[in-house]
């Protein structure tokens, strides 16, 4: 392919590979302007930022008022070029550097279909809104959804199991997500470049054996170029055209977000992340300072109206889910920072600047704003992100040194935690399996201990008073294997109709044809198993029966260690329990090749799987949230943070290379007296976690407000291992009843805020 | 000799400089009223840890302690463990490790065995937090139950041997809160060489809850932290700023 067409583009661009193949990283790596001064050169907001975020503030309240909806489409099936353009605010539309809606207002929820008819009309009845009937025809007379798809061929083992949630959050009804097109590649090359190379795929695949593998692979891609052209219509609505690549940052910014708008039109994905754009678009923006048609001001403003807009993505979602998700979220996940492979930091002035959009336009849950953390980042940086922790609690970290081996360097961010190649790789999300639910079916021969009904196989249960340890890891070794191969099975069955009925053409046509795949399982329940199987090894466990003899409770006698205090006796059991499931997993046949991961991570599913699990040998009751993620179990951390953080460091990442996900929430107060030491604490916090190989942290740094929220809502999961610290004060915080608990955080607020 | 161990802080910010791993011990001969740790005081049920075996808990939280972390011992009040604490800290100065303690100085004399055991730690000792409840000692009576001349002792011999330690007072309104004591405090400060920090520490309620667990008489019922003003008002007059 020529590309010396887009000289001019490309003006000043050094490099030579990603001029002959699609390369966003090697444009990066020859491009990119390292920074390592402080944050002193950012720019307040703009007139028009603020004017914009003003209004769009007003709608959210707006929306929250309403509900939760603000509006919802009943007439027209979401697409690329289902609608014409739509701004924030009609009378401020030419105050948008950065334009193109999910629909045709701000805030609208799309109706999506082909994950699933139901779902879509059900949300809209959830919220008052009554969906055109026509629509019910099509998607259940004439087109096949991806809902119906996976329940026309689950078996009756599978609806049981789901039934009972000790398999659950599968994306049968939503669309998968956990996808990141590379949307760079749509300002770095332009539309038609793409179609071409995409072309080129086309005519060199099959080399003449038409096998089921090559005939599917000619028609993604079939389908993939129509997405491509419909993406230029797309963007001709709003009076551009991006068949060439962008020639300037405002190009880049715009053509970046065409991309990224293409995927949220397309598909309602739990998780539909923004990627690693952070570096690339700061390329652009420092050509534009240098020829001085530019201002630092500008530059911000373009990152605020970009992010902006990932604050706006909104999708029509079911009661179920939102129990499952709660919050709203997206996943619009947008790193920044990270090392490249040859050593360089990637930081740059437009990673400050994403990062100060909490500062200009405060504090937000989305995009979720990731950094990528290594030791090795300049001080400058690390301060500033700390800075920003303490004042927002709005930014996790990930451990980009066990990353990097791994993904490389220009990996992104696909959901919360977990790591995909950038433009190289997808990922087939399975949500996860209940852990601390196939324990209870361990001791009780795979009988539900909430439903009683015969769920898993009818193995032999547990008829002893006691529970011995050894019988118990025999049950539950056997129970696992049983429950892995049932977990691996459905999620075979899901993907498989995912690619059939909700083909995901407008992300795929910006990644790589010959893509490589991973199976994203995951484990929910990780520190209950732990503390459990503790308690049984340790202690004195008793099982309380039923009248049918189901155990339905334990009576323990005894300490025994817990997982979350750096204790080596309950620390080896977790270590041992990812280990040996993910070797369960690894063993089954996984979908198109791809190649299998676990997590532990799970949002705030927990809460939900939670309410589905009986009681457990640790003391925790049937229905009481589990703890998320990777977190140690409620009340279970009783040395400090550090020692929990050391507990969930030894977890190796390579066993668990969909993410391994850790909530810490710390008091201002516990990190030091004023700004500079809590910044500078911070940073030695993490740098000593990450530096032991953990993989993540989301540090919640709570003011007096959080504290209030934390009186009303005690049962929200982020205030679950809240902890408070002062001078020598030695608190056993974790022996209170959550009452007490309350009241000591009431009379922090009171004392110290 | 093994330590008669109450709990431990991984993560302690707020307990000398930098951040620390907090060893808080079992035992203390005062019975402060505003104190948030009664029940270190004379307690039952406690853990037993050699010096190794301390040892090897703190190194764990060696990668988070930055140049100017590293251990505490508090409690309670750890004098009372003095052989304990003498075998740990030459342990920890023999791994490189900070060391400091967090004490009342309720325990201190001249007297043996105790004297020298003590000097015998000073070398091992890096800084000492020293708390002087009440410079005058009728009130430091009542607000304690004993009298602050071990202390002062105490706080001579550290000076005469030119040893770091940060002073620390517990600002509790109708018992610690005297603008005529504070500046009597001020000034006995200023005799000495070795004061390093001085910090007020507003009174809080946090630990009440332990005095009613531990079905105990709270003696401060109604008596409310300070406010702001008379926080800003002690510092000011300790000029704790100067030390910064």
């Amino acid at each position: 392919m020529d590309t010396n067409r887009f000289a001019d583009a490309w003006a000043g661009f050094k490099g030579r590979l990603w001029k002959e193949e699609v390369n966003t990283r090697d444009f990066i790596q020859n491009n990119y302007k390292p920074y390592d001064g402080d944050e002193s050169f950012l720019a307040e907001p703009t007139e028009a930022t603020n004017k914009l975020w003003g209004r769009l503030q007003e709608l959210q309240a707006e929306e929250r008022a309403k509900g939760g909806v603000l509006d919802m489409e009943t007439e027209v099936v979401s697409g690329l070029t289902a609608y014409g353009p739509g701004y924030i605010d009609e009378s401020m539309k030419d105050l948008e550097t950065v334009v193109g809606l999910q629909t045709d207002k701000p805030l609208k929820r799309a109706f999506m279909p082909y994950g699933g008819i139901r779902m879509a009309e059900q949300a809209c009845e959830t919220y008052g809104y009554t969906p055109n009937p026509k629509l019910h025809e099509i998607f259940t007379k004439y087109h096949k959804t991806h809902n119906q798809g996976v329940f026309d061929v689950y078996t009756p083992e599978i609806m049981k199991a789901r039934h009972n949630k000790i398999i659950t959050g599968l994306p049968d009804t939503y669309g998968r997500g956990r996808i990141v097109g590379d949307y760079r590649r749509v300002a770095l090359y332009g539309i038609d470049a793409l179609i071409d190379w995409k072309k080129e795929d086309f005519a060199n695949c099959g080399s003449g054996s038409m096998t089921e593998d090559i005939i599917r692979k000619r028609e993604e891609i079939a389908e993939q170029v129509r997405a491509l052209n419909e993406m230029k219509k797309m963007a001709e609505a709003y009076g551009y055209d991006i068949s060439k690549p962008a020639t300037n940052a405002r190009e880049a910014f715009q053509w970046l977000y065409f991309g990224y708008l293409a995927a949220i039109k397309t598909q309602n994905g739990a998780a539909m992340s923004v990627g690693r754009i952070s570096t690339f678009l700061d390329i652009y923006i420092e050509r534009d300072l240098a020829n001085g048609t530019l201002t630092e001001s500008e530059a911000q403003e373009l990152v605020d109206h970009i992010v902006m807009k990932f604050r706006m993505v909104k999708f029509a979602r079911i009661p179920s889910y939102n129990a499952l998700f709660s919050g709203d979220p997206v996943w619009a996940t947008l790193e920044v920072a990270g090392l490249g492979t040859d050593g360089r930091s990637m930081v740059t002035k437009s990673d400050y600047r994403f990062l100060h959009t909490l500062e200009d336009m405060g504090p937000s849950p989305e995009p979720n704003l990731t950094v990528l953390y290594t030791e090795a980042l300049p001080e400058n940086f690390k301060k500033y992100a700390a800075k920003i922790s303490i004042d927002t609690s709005s930014i996790q970290y990930e451990n980009d040194d066990v990353m990097r081996p791994v993904w490389g360097d220009d990996y992104s961010i696909c959901c919360c935690v977990s790591a995909t190649q950038t433009g190289k790789e997808m990922q087939f999300f399975g949500a996860r399996a209940n852990l601390a639910k196939c324990l209870t079916y361990a001791i009780n021969g795979g009988i539900d201990e909430k439903t009683k009904q015969q769920v898993g196989p009818e193995y032999r249960g547990i008829t002893s008073e006691y529970l011995d340890y050894d019988e118990v890891i025999q049950k539950y070794d056997a129970m696992m294997s049983w429950l892995a191969d049932l977990y691996v099975n459905t999620l075979n069955l899901i993907q498989y109709m995912h690619d059939k009925y909700y083909y995901e053409a407008a992300e795929m046509a910006l990644i790589d044809t010959d893509v490589r795949r991973t199976f994203a399982t995951g484990i929910a329940g990780f520190s209950h198993v732990v503390d459990s199987l503790s308690a049984i090894k340790y202690a004195k466990v008793k099982t309380i029966r039923d009248e049918d003899g189901i155990v339905v409770d334990y009576e323990v006698e005894g300490d025994f260690p817990r997982y979350g205090n750096d204790d080596d006796r309950a620390d080896n059991i977790a270590v041992w329990l990812l280990h040996t499931f993910l070797e369960k997993i690894k063993q089954h046949h996984t979908y198109r090749n791809s190649e299998p991961t676990t997590s532990i991570l799970t949002i705030t599913s927990n809460v939900v799987y939670g309410k589905a699990t009986g009681s457990l040998p640790d003391g925790r009751k049937a229905g009481e949230p589990l703890s998320p993620g990777a977190n140690p179990a409620y009340g279970a951390e009783k040395s400090g943070l550090l020692a929990s953080l050391n507990s969930v460091a030894k977890l190796p990442y390579e066993w668990a290379l969909d993410g391994i996900s850790n909530t810490q929430t710390i008091a201002p107060s516990a990190l030091g007296h004023d700004e500079a030491e809590r910044t500078d604490k911070l940073v030695t916090v993490m740098d000593g976690y990450f530096r032991q190989g953990a993989h993540h942290l989301n540090v919640n740094v709570f003011g007096k407000e959080k504290l209030i929220d934390a009186m009303e809502h005690p049962e929200k999961p982020e205030y679950a291992n809240f902890t408070i610290r002062v001078s020598g004060y030695a608190v056993k915080f974790i022996d209170l009843n959550r009452e007490q608990q309350l009241d000591v955080i009431a009379r922090t607020c009171h004392d110290h805020m | 000799m093994n330590a008669r161990v109450h709990s431990i802080e991984s993560f302690g910010l707020v307990d000398g400089p930098g951040v620390r791993f907090i060893l808080f011990l079992h035992g203390c001969p005062f019975r402060c009223q505003f104190c948030h740790n009664p029940d270190t005081w004379a307690s039952q049920k406690f853990e037993e840890w050699t010096p190794q075996q301390a040892l090897d808990r703190a190194l764990r939280f060696e990668p988070y302690w930055g140049k100017d972390g590293g251990i505490t011992v508090s409690g309670g009040e750890p004098l009372v463990q003095i052989d304990f604490l003498l075998e740990f800290f030459k342990l920890a100065k023999a791994a490189g490790i900070n060391t400091c303690i967090d004490t009342s100085g309720a325990c201190f004399t001249r007297e043996e065995p105790f004297f020298s055991k003590f000097e015998e730690l000073m070398k091992y000792t890096d800084l000492l937090m020293v708390d002087i409840k009440e410079i005058n000692d009728e009130r430091h009576q009542v607000l304690t139950g004993a009298s602050n001349k071990r202390v002062l002792d105490m706080i001579q011999y550290l000076n005469d041997i030119n040893k770091p330690i940060w002073i620390r007072h517990v600002l509790v309104p109708e018992r610690s809160d005297f603008d005529e004591d504070l500046h009597a405090l001020a000034d006995y400060i200023d005799t000495l060489n070795n004061v390093k920090k001085v910090e007020v520490l507003p009174y809080h309620t946090l630990g009440v809850y332990k005095w009613k667990e531990l079905n105990l008489d709270y003696q401060l019922e109604g008596i409310d932290p300070p406010t702001n003003e008379r926080v800003e008002n002690a510092n000011k007059i300790l000029h704790t700023d100067k030390y910064k």
